[in-house]
Protein backbone atom coordinates (compact mmCIF):
# COMPACT_ATOMS: atom_id res chain seq x y z
CA UNK A 1 0.00 0.00 0.00
CA UNK A 2 1.06 3.13 -0.99
CA UNK A 3 1.21 5.84 1.65
CA UNK A 4 1.73 8.97 0.04
CA UNK A 5 -2.02 8.78 -0.82
CA UNK A 6 -4.17 10.45 1.79
CA UNK A 7 -7.25 7.33 3.26
CA UNK A 8 -10.11 9.27 1.51
CA UNK A 9 -9.75 11.96 -1.14
CA UNK A 10 -12.89 13.46 -2.55
CA UNK A 11 -12.88 16.17 -5.37
CA UNK A 12 -16.10 18.16 -5.85
CA UNK A 13 -18.36 15.52 -5.36
CA UNK A 14 -22.45 15.88 -5.91
CA UNK A 15 -24.81 13.11 -5.33
CA UNK A 16 -28.38 13.46 -6.21
CA UNK A 17 -30.95 10.59 -5.73
CA UNK A 18 -33.68 9.66 -8.43
CA UNK A 19 -32.22 12.24 -11.06
CA UNK A 20 -34.27 14.21 -13.23
CA UNK A 21 -37.38 12.33 -11.58
CA UNK A 22 -40.06 13.67 -10.06
CA UNK A 23 -38.91 12.38 -6.87
CA UNK A 24 -35.45 13.70 -7.23
CA UNK A 25 -33.21 14.61 -3.75
CA UNK A 26 -30.33 16.50 -3.77
CA UNK A 27 -28.39 15.01 -1.11
CA UNK A 28 -24.80 16.12 -1.33
CA UNK A 29 -23.37 19.47 -2.47
CA UNK A 30 -19.54 19.97 -3.62
CA UNK A 31 -18.04 17.84 -1.49
CA UNK A 32 -13.87 18.27 -0.79
CA UNK A 33 -12.17 16.20 1.99
CA UNK A 34 -9.14 14.65 2.31
CA UNK A 35 -8.65 12.10 5.07
CA UNK A 36 -5.05 11.57 6.28
CA UNK A 37 -4.04 7.84 6.37
CA UNK A 38 -4.04 6.63 9.95
CA UNK A 39 -6.52 9.12 11.36
CA UNK A 40 -9.44 8.97 12.82
CA UNK A 41 -12.56 11.44 11.55
CA UNK A 42 -16.36 12.30 12.34
CA UNK A 43 -19.10 12.88 10.45
CA UNK A 44 -21.41 14.56 12.32
CA UNK A 45 -24.77 16.79 11.26
CA UNK A 46 -28.71 16.99 11.16
CA UNK A 47 -30.46 13.95 10.46
CA UNK A 48 -31.13 13.59 6.51
CA UNK A 49 -27.67 15.79 5.89
CA UNK A 50 -26.32 12.93 4.07
CA UNK A 51 -23.51 11.87 6.38
CA UNK A 52 -24.58 7.69 6.02
CA UNK A 53 -24.99 8.76 2.14
CA UNK A 54 -21.40 9.87 2.28
CA UNK A 55 -19.60 6.93 4.03
CA UNK A 56 -21.98 4.78 1.70
CA UNK A 57 -20.02 7.16 -1.53
CA UNK A 58 -16.85 5.88 0.30
CA UNK A 59 -17.54 2.27 0.21
CA UNK A 60 -18.91 2.28 -3.43
CA UNK A 61 -21.99 1.04 -2.04
CA UNK A 62 -23.89 4.23 -4.28
CA UNK A 63 -21.74 6.05 -6.30
CA UNK A 64 -21.28 9.89 -6.76
CA UNK A 65 -23.49 12.42 -9.33
CA UNK A 66 -20.62 14.55 -10.14
CA UNK A 67 -16.82 14.63 -9.03
CA UNK A 68 -14.92 11.62 -8.16
CA UNK A 69 -13.57 9.72 -4.62
CA UNK A 70 -10.41 8.01 -4.26
CA UNK A 71 -9.84 5.66 -1.05
CA UNK A 72 -6.04 4.89 -0.90
CA UNK A 73 -5.58 6.82 -4.17
CA UNK A 74 -7.71 4.54 -6.49
CA UNK A 75 -11.71 5.07 -7.15
CA UNK A 76 -13.59 3.64 -4.27
CA UNK A 77 -14.97 0.96 -6.30
CA UNK A 78 -11.73 -0.46 -6.77
CA UNK A 79 -10.91 -0.17 -3.56
CA UNK A 80 -14.23 -2.30 -2.41
CA UNK A 81 -13.77 -5.51 -4.61
CA UNK A 82 -9.60 -4.86 -3.33
CA UNK A 83 -11.24 -5.05 0.53
CA UNK A 84 -9.52 -1.68 1.34
CA UNK A 85 -12.21 -0.92 3.67
CA UNK A 86 -14.49 -2.80 6.35
CA UNK A 87 -17.53 -1.16 7.74
CA UNK A 88 -19.95 -1.77 10.55
CA UNK A 89 -23.45 -0.43 11.01
CA UNK A 90 -25.75 1.20 13.77
CA UNK A 91 -27.46 -2.54 14.00
CA UNK A 92 -24.65 -5.00 14.47
CA UNK A 93 -26.51 -7.00 11.19
CA UNK A 94 -24.60 -10.35 12.56
CA UNK A 95 -25.71 -13.77 10.95
CA UNK A 96 -28.01 -15.23 13.53
CA UNK A 97 -27.53 -18.53 12.12
CA UNK A 98 -23.42 -18.21 12.68
CA UNK A 99 -21.50 -18.62 15.84
CA UNK A 100 -19.65 -15.28 16.77
CA UNK A 101 -16.72 -16.91 15.65
CA UNK A 102 -18.41 -18.22 12.69
CA UNK A 103 -19.81 -14.40 12.17
CA UNK A 104 -16.09 -12.80 12.56
CA UNK A 105 -15.09 -15.16 10.46
CA UNK A 106 -17.70 -14.95 7.27
CA UNK A 107 -15.32 -12.15 5.21
CA UNK A 108 -12.43 -14.36 5.76
CA UNK A 109 -14.67 -17.18 4.39
CA UNK A 110 -15.90 -14.93 1.33
CA UNK A 111 -11.96 -14.21 0.73
CA UNK A 112 -10.91 -18.01 0.46
CA UNK A 113 -9.08 -18.17 3.50
CA UNK A 114 -7.76 -21.29 5.17
CA UNK A 115 -9.38 -22.97 7.74
CA UNK A 116 -6.60 -22.88 10.37
CA UNK A 117 -5.87 -19.39 9.37
CA UNK A 118 -9.91 -18.35 10.07
CA UNK A 119 -9.24 -19.49 13.12
CA UNK A 120 -6.52 -18.43 14.78
CA UNK A 121 -7.72 -14.68 13.40
CA UNK A 122 -11.56 -14.90 14.88
CA UNK A 123 -9.36 -16.09 18.07
CA UNK A 124 -7.11 -13.17 18.14
CA UNK A 125 -9.88 -10.58 17.26
CA UNK A 126 -12.29 -12.46 20.20
CA UNK A 127 -9.36 -11.69 22.69
CA UNK A 128 -8.81 -7.81 21.13
CA UNK A 129 -12.87 -7.02 22.09
CA UNK A 130 -12.41 -9.14 25.33
CA UNK A 131 -14.69 -11.41 24.47
CA UNK A 132 -12.48 -14.71 24.58
CA UNK A 133 -14.89 -17.16 25.62
CA UNK A 134 -17.89 -16.14 23.07
CA UNK A 135 -17.17 -17.65 19.86
CA UNK A 136 -19.34 -20.54 19.83
CA UNK A 137 -22.40 -18.58 21.42
CA UNK A 138 -25.24 -17.40 18.77
CA UNK A 139 -25.62 -13.69 18.38
CA UNK A 140 -28.88 -14.24 20.62
CA UNK A 141 -27.18 -15.09 23.67
CA UNK A 142 -25.34 -11.41 23.70
CA UNK A 143 -25.91 -7.88 24.97
CA UNK A 144 -26.60 -5.01 22.57
CA UNK A 145 -22.70 -3.74 23.21
CA UNK A 146 -21.03 -7.46 23.04
CA UNK A 147 -22.70 -7.66 19.25
CA UNK A 148 -21.48 -4.36 18.39
CA UNK A 149 -17.73 -5.41 19.70
CA UNK A 150 -18.00 -8.62 17.45
CA UNK A 151 -19.40 -6.46 14.34
CA UNK A 152 -16.19 -4.73 14.91
CA UNK A 153 -14.24 -7.45 14.66
CA UNK A 154 -15.88 -8.65 11.56
CA UNK A 155 -14.93 -5.44 10.37
CA UNK A 156 -11.20 -5.58 11.70
CA UNK A 157 -11.00 -9.55 10.41
CA UNK A 158 -9.53 -9.28 7.59
CA UNK A 159 -7.15 -5.85 8.15
CA UNK A 160 -8.58 -3.21 5.99
CA UNK A 161 -6.60 -0.20 6.43
CA UNK A 162 -10.01 1.73 6.56
CA UNK A 163 -12.64 1.56 8.67
CA UNK A 164 -16.15 3.07 7.88
CA UNK A 165 -18.68 3.18 10.88
CA UNK A 166 -22.29 4.53 10.60
CA UNK A 167 -23.62 5.20 14.01
CA UNK A 168 -22.13 1.81 15.41
CA UNK A 169 -22.91 2.91 19.27
CA UNK A 170 -26.32 4.53 18.21
CA UNK A 171 -28.47 2.07 19.84
CA UNK A 172 -26.90 1.52 23.41
CA UNK A 173 -27.58 2.74 26.82
CA UNK A 174 -24.71 5.87 27.87
CA UNK A 175 -22.96 3.57 29.67
CA UNK A 176 -22.06 0.73 27.15
CA UNK A 177 -21.55 3.43 24.78
CA UNK A 178 -18.80 5.02 26.37
CA UNK A 179 -17.21 1.97 27.61
CA UNK A 180 -17.01 1.02 23.53
CA UNK A 181 -15.51 4.57 22.76
CA UNK A 182 -12.70 3.84 25.02
CA UNK A 183 -12.49 0.12 23.37
CA UNK A 184 -12.77 1.71 20.22
CA UNK A 185 -9.82 4.45 20.44
CA UNK A 186 -7.92 1.34 22.11
CA UNK A 187 -8.55 -0.54 18.93
CA UNK A 188 -7.56 2.14 17.07
CA UNK A 189 -4.24 3.02 18.81
CA UNK A 190 -3.11 -0.53 18.37
CA UNK A 191 -4.30 -1.52 14.96
CA UNK A 192 -3.20 2.09 13.04
CA UNK A 193 -6.17 2.47 11.04
CA UNK A 194 -8.04 5.19 8.88
CA UNK A 195 -11.54 5.27 11.23
CA UNK A 196 -14.30 7.52 9.47
CA UNK A 197 -17.27 7.56 11.84
CA UNK A 198 -20.54 9.12 11.59
CA UNK A 199 -22.49 9.73 14.57
CA UNK A 200 -25.13 11.97 16.34
CA UNK A 201 -24.21 12.55 18.94
CA UNK A 202 -21.43 15.62 20.22
CA UNK A 203 -19.66 14.58 22.79
CA UNK A 204 -18.75 11.24 20.94
CA UNK A 205 -17.57 12.78 18.14
CA UNK A 206 -15.30 15.19 19.99
CA UNK A 207 -14.35 12.24 22.37
CA UNK A 208 -13.24 10.05 19.91
CA UNK A 209 -12.23 11.92 16.48
CA UNK A 210 -9.20 13.94 15.33
CA UNK A 211 -11.02 15.83 13.11
CA UNK A 212 -14.83 17.04 13.19
CA UNK A 213 -16.27 17.11 10.23
CA UNK A 214 -19.77 19.20 10.20
CA UNK A 215 -22.44 19.09 7.40
CA UNK A 216 -25.17 21.12 6.90
CA UNK A 217 -28.51 20.11 6.47
CA UNK A 218 -29.52 18.98 2.70
CA UNK A 219 -28.17 18.98 0.26
CA UNK A 220 -25.13 18.47 2.60
CA UNK A 221 -22.23 20.81 2.43
CA UNK A 222 -19.07 20.63 4.62
CA UNK A 223 -19.98 23.07 6.87
CA UNK A 224 -16.96 23.04 9.46
CA UNK A 225 -13.78 20.93 9.76
CA UNK A 226 -12.96 21.31 13.23
CA UNK A 227 -9.97 19.45 14.63
CA UNK A 228 -9.55 18.26 17.98
CA UNK A 229 -6.59 17.84 20.07
CA UNK A 230 -7.17 16.54 23.69
CA UNK A 231 -3.85 14.38 23.97
CA UNK A 232 -4.69 10.90 25.01
CA UNK A 233 -8.09 10.16 26.22
CA UNK A 234 -8.40 9.02 29.68
CA UNK A 235 -11.60 8.91 32.10
CA UNK A 236 -11.02 12.90 33.00
CA UNK A 237 -11.14 13.86 29.38
CA UNK A 238 -14.77 14.02 29.37
CA UNK A 239 -14.76 16.37 32.68
CA UNK A 240 -11.95 18.17 31.05
CA UNK A 241 -12.98 22.08 29.83
CA UNK A 242 -11.09 21.88 26.83
CA UNK A 243 -13.65 18.86 26.25
CA UNK A 244 -16.78 21.40 27.03
CA UNK A 245 -15.25 24.25 24.88
CA UNK A 246 -14.87 21.75 21.68
CA UNK A 247 -18.22 20.24 22.08
CA UNK A 248 -19.77 24.14 22.33
CA UNK A 249 -17.92 24.41 19.36
CA UNK A 250 -19.23 22.20 17.38
CA UNK A 251 -22.85 22.31 18.89
CA UNK A 252 -22.36 26.48 17.41
CA UNK A 253 -21.27 24.67 14.17
CA UNK A 254 -24.25 22.65 14.31
CA UNK A 255 -26.44 26.08 14.76
CA UNK A 256 -28.35 26.16 11.25
CA UNK A 257 -31.07 28.99 10.30
CA UNK A 258 -34.23 27.42 10.01
CA UNK A 259 -34.58 26.36 5.85
CA UNK A 260 -37.84 27.20 5.30
CA UNK A 261 -39.47 24.37 4.00
CA UNK B 1 -16.82 -11.83 32.18
CA UNK B 2 -17.56 -15.30 33.79
CA UNK B 3 -20.61 -13.98 35.82
CA UNK B 4 -21.74 -12.90 32.04
CA UNK B 5 -21.51 -16.42 30.45
CA UNK B 6 -23.80 -17.58 33.77
CA UNK B 7 -26.22 -15.40 32.72
CA UNK B 8 -26.28 -16.52 28.80
CA UNK B 9 -26.08 -20.02 30.20
CA UNK B 10 -28.94 -19.69 32.58
CA UNK B 11 -30.69 -18.18 29.49
CA UNK B 12 -30.21 -20.98 27.30
CA UNK B 13 -31.41 -23.41 30.32
CA UNK B 14 -34.29 -21.14 30.73
CA UNK B 15 -35.20 -21.22 26.85
CA UNK B 16 -35.13 -25.05 26.59
CA UNK B 17 -36.89 -25.60 29.48
CA UNK B 18 -39.67 -22.76 27.28
CA UNK B 19 -39.48 -25.00 24.69
CA UNK B 20 -40.30 -28.35 26.27
CA UNK B 21 -43.20 -26.68 27.86
CA UNK B 22 -44.19 -25.48 24.23
CA UNK B 23 -44.07 -29.09 22.86
CA UNK B 24 -46.22 -30.63 25.79
CA UNK B 25 -48.71 -27.87 25.91
CA UNK B 26 -48.99 -28.33 21.75
CA UNK B 27 -49.77 -31.82 22.46
CA UNK B 28 -52.20 -31.54 25.29
CA UNK B 29 -54.23 -28.71 22.91
CA UNK B 30 -54.18 -31.48 20.05
CA UNK B 31 -55.37 -34.05 22.46
CA UNK B 32 -58.31 -31.46 23.90
CA UNK B 33 -58.93 -31.02 20.04
CA UNK B 34 -59.13 -34.27 19.29
CA UNK B 35 -61.77 -35.47 22.31
CA UNK B 36 -64.04 -32.31 21.61
CA UNK B 37 -64.02 -33.62 17.84
CA UNK B 38 -65.06 -36.74 18.95
CA UNK B 39 -67.71 -36.02 21.62
CA UNK B 40 -69.51 -33.52 19.39
CA UNK B 41 -69.46 -36.18 16.37
CA UNK B 42 -71.07 -38.42 18.99
CA UNK B 43 -73.43 -35.48 20.47
CA UNK B 44 -74.54 -34.52 17.25
CA UNK B 45 -75.49 -38.42 16.49
CA UNK B 46 -77.19 -39.03 20.78
CA UNK B 47 -78.98 -35.76 19.71
CA UNK B 48 -80.18 -36.87 15.95
CA UNK B 49 -81.40 -40.30 17.42
CA UNK B 50 -83.27 -38.82 19.66
CA UNK B 51 -85.42 -36.67 17.65
CA UNK B 52 -85.90 -39.79 15.54
CA UNK B 53 -86.73 -41.67 18.57
CA UNK B 54 -89.25 -39.30 19.77
CA UNK B 55 -90.63 -39.34 16.27
CA UNK B 56 -90.79 -35.82 15.95
CA UNK B 57 -90.37 -34.91 12.32
CA UNK B 58 -87.86 -32.14 12.84
CA UNK B 59 -86.93 -30.79 9.54
CA UNK B 60 -83.02 -29.73 10.26
CA UNK B 61 -81.46 -33.33 10.44
CA UNK B 62 -81.19 -35.45 8.16
CA UNK B 63 -82.46 -32.80 5.22
CA UNK B 64 -80.28 -29.77 5.98
CA UNK B 65 -77.84 -31.26 8.31
CA UNK B 66 -76.27 -35.01 7.54
CA UNK B 67 -78.44 -38.05 9.00
CA UNK B 68 -77.49 -39.08 12.20
CA UNK B 69 -78.35 -42.66 11.06
CA UNK B 70 -75.78 -45.69 11.61
CA UNK B 71 -74.66 -45.94 7.93
CA UNK B 72 -74.39 -42.25 7.39
CA UNK B 73 -72.16 -41.74 10.81
CA UNK B 74 -71.48 -45.07 12.30
CA UNK B 75 -71.01 -44.79 16.22
CA UNK B 76 -67.40 -43.95 17.23
CA UNK B 77 -67.23 -47.23 18.81
CA UNK B 78 -67.76 -49.26 16.15
CA UNK B 79 -65.10 -47.29 14.75
CA UNK B 80 -62.44 -47.48 17.17
CA UNK B 81 -63.57 -51.47 16.94
CA UNK B 82 -63.23 -51.81 13.33
CA UNK B 83 -59.53 -51.31 13.52
CA UNK B 84 -59.17 -54.48 15.04
CA UNK B 85 -61.69 -56.21 12.90
CA UNK B 86 -60.45 -57.88 9.67
CA UNK B 87 -61.58 -56.20 6.73
CA UNK B 88 -62.10 -59.91 4.55
CA UNK B 89 -63.45 -62.56 6.10
CA UNK B 90 -60.84 -65.48 5.13
CA UNK B 91 -57.88 -62.84 6.45
CA UNK B 92 -56.41 -63.22 9.79
CA UNK B 93 -55.06 -59.91 9.54
CA UNK B 94 -56.78 -56.66 11.29
CA UNK B 95 -57.81 -53.91 9.53
CA UNK B 96 -55.19 -51.35 11.35
CA UNK B 97 -52.49 -53.64 9.88
CA UNK B 98 -54.17 -53.28 6.57
CA UNK B 99 -53.93 -49.36 7.10
CA UNK B 100 -50.44 -49.64 8.40
CA UNK B 101 -49.31 -51.10 5.55
CA UNK B 102 -50.89 -49.20 3.25
CA UNK B 103 -50.28 -45.63 5.26
CA UNK B 104 -46.21 -46.55 4.97
CA UNK B 105 -46.88 -47.11 0.92
CA UNK B 106 -48.08 -43.50 0.41
CA UNK B 107 -45.44 -42.30 3.28
CA UNK B 108 -42.84 -43.54 0.85
CA UNK B 109 -44.14 -42.10 -2.64
CA UNK B 110 -45.09 -38.91 -0.42
CA UNK B 111 -41.84 -38.44 0.90
CA UNK B 112 -40.07 -39.24 -2.31
CA UNK B 113 -42.81 -36.37 -4.04
CA UNK B 114 -41.66 -34.16 -0.88
CA UNK B 115 -37.85 -34.29 -1.44
CA UNK B 116 -38.02 -33.93 -5.31
CA UNK B 117 -40.54 -31.03 -4.88
CA UNK B 118 -38.47 -29.23 -2.31
CA UNK B 119 -35.46 -29.53 -4.68
CA UNK B 120 -37.50 -28.31 -7.64
CA UNK B 121 -39.14 -25.65 -5.94
CA UNK B 122 -35.70 -24.35 -4.53
CA UNK B 123 -34.54 -24.31 -7.90
CA UNK B 124 -36.87 -22.40 -9.32
CA UNK B 125 -36.92 -19.65 -6.43
CA UNK B 126 -33.34 -19.53 -7.35
CA UNK B 127 -33.68 -19.03 -10.94
CA UNK B 128 -36.29 -16.53 -10.42
CA UNK B 129 -34.10 -14.89 -8.01
CA UNK B 130 -31.98 -14.00 -10.72
CA UNK B 131 -33.72 -11.11 -12.76
CA UNK B 132 -37.24 -9.55 -11.44
CA UNK B 133 -38.40 -10.00 -15.52
CA UNK B 134 -37.52 -14.10 -14.91
CA UNK B 135 -40.13 -13.97 -11.98
CA UNK B 136 -42.21 -11.96 -13.47
CA UNK B 137 -42.29 -14.25 -17.01
CA UNK B 138 -42.22 -17.71 -14.66
CA UNK B 139 -44.78 -17.00 -11.71
CA UNK B 140 -48.00 -16.60 -13.42
CA UNK B 141 -46.87 -20.05 -15.26
CA UNK B 142 -46.07 -21.50 -11.82
CA UNK B 143 -49.96 -20.14 -10.42
CA UNK B 144 -51.17 -21.69 -13.93
CA UNK B 145 -49.86 -25.28 -12.95
CA UNK B 146 -51.42 -25.08 -10.09
CA UNK B 147 -54.97 -25.20 -11.83
CA UNK B 148 -54.53 -28.19 -13.95
CA UNK B 149 -56.71 -31.17 -11.54
CA UNK B 150 -54.60 -33.27 -10.91
CA UNK B 151 -56.83 -35.94 -11.53
CA UNK B 152 -56.48 -34.79 -15.15
CA UNK B 153 -52.64 -35.18 -15.24
CA UNK B 154 -52.11 -37.96 -12.98
CA UNK B 155 -52.94 -41.33 -15.39
CA UNK B 156 -50.68 -39.43 -18.19
CA UNK B 157 -47.62 -39.20 -15.95
CA UNK B 158 -48.43 -42.35 -15.04
CA UNK B 159 -48.64 -43.82 -18.32
CA UNK B 160 -45.48 -41.98 -19.11
CA UNK B 161 -43.29 -43.49 -16.20
CA UNK B 162 -44.12 -46.87 -17.21
CA UNK B 163 -43.78 -46.44 -20.96
CA UNK B 164 -41.18 -43.98 -21.48
CA UNK B 165 -38.53 -44.86 -18.24
CA UNK B 166 -37.80 -48.03 -20.50
CA UNK B 167 -34.26 -47.15 -20.73
CA UNK B 168 -33.60 -47.31 -17.09
CA UNK B 169 -31.21 -49.82 -15.79
CA UNK B 170 -34.42 -51.22 -13.94
CA UNK B 171 -37.96 -51.36 -13.92
CA UNK B 172 -39.44 -48.17 -13.27
CA UNK B 173 -41.83 -48.39 -10.47
CA UNK B 174 -45.68 -47.59 -10.42
CA UNK B 175 -45.29 -46.27 -7.42
CA UNK B 176 -42.58 -43.34 -8.39
CA UNK B 177 -45.30 -42.39 -10.95
CA UNK B 178 -47.27 -40.97 -8.46
CA UNK B 179 -44.17 -39.94 -6.31
CA UNK B 180 -44.35 -37.40 -9.41
CA UNK B 181 -47.64 -36.83 -8.86
CA UNK B 182 -46.78 -35.63 -5.36
CA UNK B 183 -44.21 -33.46 -6.63
CA UNK B 184 -46.43 -31.82 -9.09
CA UNK B 185 -47.75 -30.16 -5.55
CA UNK B 186 -44.88 -29.70 -3.35
CA UNK B 187 -42.69 -27.67 -5.51
CA UNK B 188 -45.77 -24.55 -5.77
CA UNK B 189 -44.91 -23.60 -2.03
CA UNK B 190 -41.39 -24.12 -1.56
CA UNK B 191 -40.58 -22.02 -5.13
CA UNK B 192 -43.22 -19.55 -3.59
CA UNK B 193 -42.34 -18.79 -0.44
CA UNK B 194 -38.05 -19.57 -1.16
CA UNK B 195 -38.38 -16.22 -3.65
CA UNK B 196 -39.90 -14.49 -0.48
CA UNK B 197 -37.53 -15.48 2.21
CA UNK B 198 -34.45 -15.30 -0.28
CA UNK B 199 -35.76 -11.62 -0.66
CA UNK B 200 -36.20 -10.95 2.88
CA UNK B 201 -32.65 -10.24 3.70
CA UNK B 202 -32.23 -7.26 5.54
CA UNK B 203 -30.84 -4.40 3.43
CA UNK B 204 -28.31 -3.95 6.26
CA UNK B 205 -26.50 -7.32 5.63
CA UNK B 206 -27.21 -6.60 1.52
CA UNK B 207 -24.83 -3.92 1.87
CA UNK B 208 -22.32 -6.14 3.81
CA UNK B 209 -22.19 -8.47 1.50
CA UNK B 210 -21.50 -5.77 -1.33
CA UNK B 211 -18.87 -4.18 1.01
CA UNK B 212 -16.65 -7.67 0.72
CA UNK B 213 -17.23 -7.84 -3.03
CA UNK B 214 -18.56 -10.65 -2.51
CA UNK B 215 -20.28 -12.80 -5.59
CA UNK B 216 -23.83 -13.65 -6.41
CA UNK B 217 -23.18 -17.23 -5.40
CA UNK B 218 -21.68 -16.61 -2.16
CA UNK B 219 -24.53 -14.07 -1.37
CA UNK B 220 -26.71 -16.91 -2.26
CA UNK B 221 -25.23 -19.33 -0.25
CA UNK B 222 -23.75 -16.99 3.14
CA UNK B 223 -26.49 -15.00 3.25
CA UNK B 224 -30.01 -15.65 1.00
CA UNK B 225 -30.38 -19.32 1.44
CA UNK B 226 -29.99 -19.56 5.39
CA UNK B 227 -32.51 -16.22 6.35
CA UNK B 228 -34.44 -17.86 4.07
CA UNK B 229 -34.55 -20.98 6.17
CA UNK B 230 -37.57 -20.16 8.55
CA UNK B 231 -39.45 -19.20 4.92
CA UNK B 232 -38.54 -22.54 3.83
CA UNK B 233 -40.17 -24.53 6.78
CA UNK B 234 -43.05 -22.79 6.76
CA UNK B 235 -44.08 -24.08 2.99
CA UNK B 236 -42.38 -27.62 3.87
CA UNK B 237 -45.19 -27.61 6.47
CA UNK B 238 -47.28 -27.21 3.62
CA UNK B 239 -45.61 -29.17 1.21
CA UNK B 240 -45.71 -31.78 3.62
CA UNK B 241 -49.74 -32.12 3.61
CA UNK B 242 -49.65 -31.24 -0.42
CA UNK B 243 -47.54 -33.89 -0.83
CA UNK B 244 -49.71 -36.76 0.84
CA UNK B 245 -52.79 -35.64 -0.67
CA UNK B 246 -50.91 -35.47 -3.59
CA UNK B 247 -49.93 -39.40 -3.40
CA UNK B 248 -53.43 -40.14 -2.46
CA UNK B 249 -54.99 -38.85 -5.04
CA UNK B 250 -52.64 -39.57 -7.61
CA UNK B 251 -52.91 -42.98 -6.61
CA UNK B 252 -56.54 -42.98 -7.53
CA UNK B 253 -56.61 -41.74 -10.08
CA UNK B 254 -53.06 -43.34 -11.82
CA UNK B 255 -55.17 -47.04 -10.78
CA UNK B 256 -51.69 -47.58 -8.19
CA UNK B 257 -52.62 -50.38 -5.90
CA UNK B 258 -51.12 -50.64 -2.70
CA UNK B 259 -51.57 -47.56 -0.51
CA UNK B 260 -54.35 -45.30 1.11
CA UNK B 261 -55.65 -44.53 -2.40
CA UNK B 262 -56.62 -48.22 -2.90
CA UNK B 263 -57.91 -48.55 0.15
CA UNK B 264 -60.12 -45.59 0.24
CA UNK B 265 -61.79 -46.32 -3.39
CA UNK B 266 -61.80 -50.02 -2.25
CA UNK B 267 -63.77 -48.82 0.89
CA UNK B 268 -65.29 -46.60 -0.55
CA UNK B 269 -67.37 -48.51 -2.99
CA UNK B 270 -68.23 -51.25 -0.36
CA UNK B 271 -69.70 -48.68 1.62
CA UNK B 272 -73.04 -49.58 2.55
CA UNK B 273 -71.34 -53.09 3.64
CA UNK B 274 -69.30 -51.68 5.72
CA UNK B 275 -69.25 -47.53 6.45
CA UNK B 276 -66.85 -47.75 9.45
CA UNK B 277 -63.85 -49.12 7.36
CA UNK B 278 -63.83 -45.99 5.14
CA UNK B 279 -64.56 -44.17 8.55
CA UNK B 280 -61.52 -46.14 9.96
CA UNK B 281 -58.96 -45.34 6.52
CA UNK B 282 -59.66 -41.57 6.56
CA UNK B 283 -58.86 -41.72 10.04
CA UNK B 284 -55.73 -43.49 8.58
CA UNK B 285 -54.87 -40.60 6.14
CA UNK B 286 -55.32 -38.38 8.74
CA UNK B 287 -52.96 -39.36 10.72
CA UNK B 288 -50.67 -39.92 8.31
CA UNK B 289 -50.88 -36.08 7.45
CA UNK B 290 -50.32 -35.19 10.98
CA UNK B 291 -47.33 -37.58 11.06
CA UNK B 292 -45.59 -35.88 8.27
CA UNK B 293 -45.83 -32.20 9.07
CA UNK B 294 -44.56 -33.70 12.93
CA UNK B 295 -41.96 -34.61 11.35
CA UNK B 296 -40.79 -31.26 9.38
CA UNK B 297 -41.81 -29.37 12.88
CA UNK B 298 -39.67 -31.78 14.67
CA UNK B 299 -36.92 -30.90 11.74
CA UNK B 300 -37.62 -27.59 12.06
CA UNK B 301 -37.40 -27.77 15.88
CA UNK B 302 -33.70 -28.78 15.56
CA UNK B 303 -32.23 -26.50 12.81
CA UNK B 304 -33.70 -23.37 14.29
CA UNK B 305 -33.36 -24.23 18.22
CA UNK B 306 -30.01 -23.15 17.71
CA UNK B 307 -29.76 -19.99 16.63
CA UNK B 308 -32.91 -19.14 18.82
CA UNK B 309 -35.10 -18.08 15.86
CA UNK B 310 -38.69 -17.27 16.20
CA UNK B 311 -40.04 -20.46 15.00
CA UNK B 312 -43.23 -20.35 12.20
CA UNK B 313 -44.27 -23.36 13.93
CA UNK B 314 -47.94 -24.19 14.27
Amino acid sequence: MTTEHAAVEIVDMDKYFNQSKPNEVWALDAINLSIETGSFVSLIGPSGCGKSTLLRLMGALTHPTNGQILINGKPADDARTDRDYGMAFQHSGLFKWRTISQNIELPLELMGWGKQDRKARSDELLELIKLPDFGDHYPSELSGGMRQRVAIARSLSFRPSLLLMDEPFGALDEMTREHMQDELLDIWRRTGKTIVFVTHSIPEAVYLSQRVIVLSPRPGRIASDIPVDLGERVFETREDPRFFEKVTQVREALRFEESPQ
Amino acid sequence: MTSREDQTRALQQMERTAATRRTVRRIVVFAVFVVVLGLAYAGYKWFGQSIDDAQTSWPVIGELLPPTDDLTMPPIVDIIAEFAQPPQRNSGKPLGAFIAEAALFTFREAAVGFAFGVVLGLLLAIVMLQSRWLERGMSPYLVASQTIPLVAIAPIIVIWGSNSMTWLPFEWPRWMSVAIIATYLTFFPVAMNGIRGLKATDPASDELMRSYAASRRQTLFKLQLPASVPYLFAAFKIAATAAIVGAIVGEISGGVGGGLGRLILDFASRYTTGPERLYAAVIGAALLGIVAVGLVILAEYLVLAKRHDESTAL
